[in-house]
């Protein structure tokens, strides 16, 4: 699995790749829940995650809930279709926003 | 299972896994049923389905059976019969309530708990029950072929 963190246009951009399992899960609950705490809007690319099951899933619906209680925007960037089948399966993907690609994201009001 | 052809099924095994009941093991388990789906033939958004549902099988055996301790086991069976796959997942551990085995409401934004609904969307049939004698449980679900 891999992660990397920016800055741009005033939010956070989160790329996660590879998989994310039970294993890797608590890893990214970490990152997000930080990301959250530094109090900008979050945005989470998932265009390179090949593989992500329930407690990855979790870890999304977990920070998206804390963004939430914090009156921050959260979003999801560019989501690979292996990622969007399973969002589908949980009837997340009317749940979470989801942008197209980063430049729509960013120009995104909230 | 331990012949190679099941007499009578015309069932052939095609893999059999036994691994530590541990999170860091499930990457290597991923990538032989991986393997062993597209060597049956089945389409790529299957392979990937059939890759789901076994993670999620195990993942439920770790937090559960297991209740997240390294100590235990799980053996992954796949066997290829004539109307398509055949997928057993056994644990040792702790035996579950079969009736506690179900979906949970997804109307309710949580995290967590989402296994048994994928495991049910993915595959044709998943049967969970506790294993004969009473310790641990195993999960049969079926694949039809294409």
């Amino acid at each position: 699995m891999s992660q990397t963190i920016r800055e741009e246009s005033g939010k956070t951009v989160v790329e996660l790749g590879g998989e994310i399992d039970l294993d890797r899960a608590p890893h990214v609950r970490r990152i997000l829940l930080d990301c959250v705490a530094r109090g900008r809007d979050l945005l989470v690319d998932l265009s390179q995650v090949s593989y992500i099951d329930s407690s990855g899933i979790a870890s999304l619906v977990e920070a998206l809930q804390s963004a939430g209680k914090g009156g921050t925007a959260f979003g999801l960037v560019a989501v690979s279709p292996q990622a969007l089948r399973v969002f589908e399966l949980a009837r997340l993907d009317q749940v979470f926003t989801i942008h197209p690609d980063i430049d729509t994201a960013l120009k995104a009001a909230g | 299972m331990t012949a190679q052809i099941i007499p009578d099924t015309g069932t052939e095994s095609l893999l059999e896994l036994h691994f530590p009941a541990r999170a860091d093991r499930m990457v290597m388990v991923r990538d032989s049923v991986r393997s062993a789906a597209r060597y049956c033939g089945f389409d790529e958004q299957t392979v990937q389905d059939i890759v789901l549902a076994v993670g999620e099988a195990c993942q439920n055996a770790i937090l559960h059976a297991y209740a997240g301790g390294a100590d235990g086991s799980i053996v992954v069976a796949m066997l290829r019969g004539p109307e398509g796959l055949i997928l057993r997942v056994t644990d040792f551990g702790q035996a579950i309530d079969p009736a506690a085995w179900k979906p949970r409401d997804l109307g309710e934004l949580r995290p967590g708990g989402l296994g048994i609904h994928f495991i049910q969307e993915l595959m044709d049939s998943a049967d969970f029950a506790p294993a004969p004698g009473g310790v641990g449980n195993v999960l049969l679900m079926t694949k039809k072929r294409a």
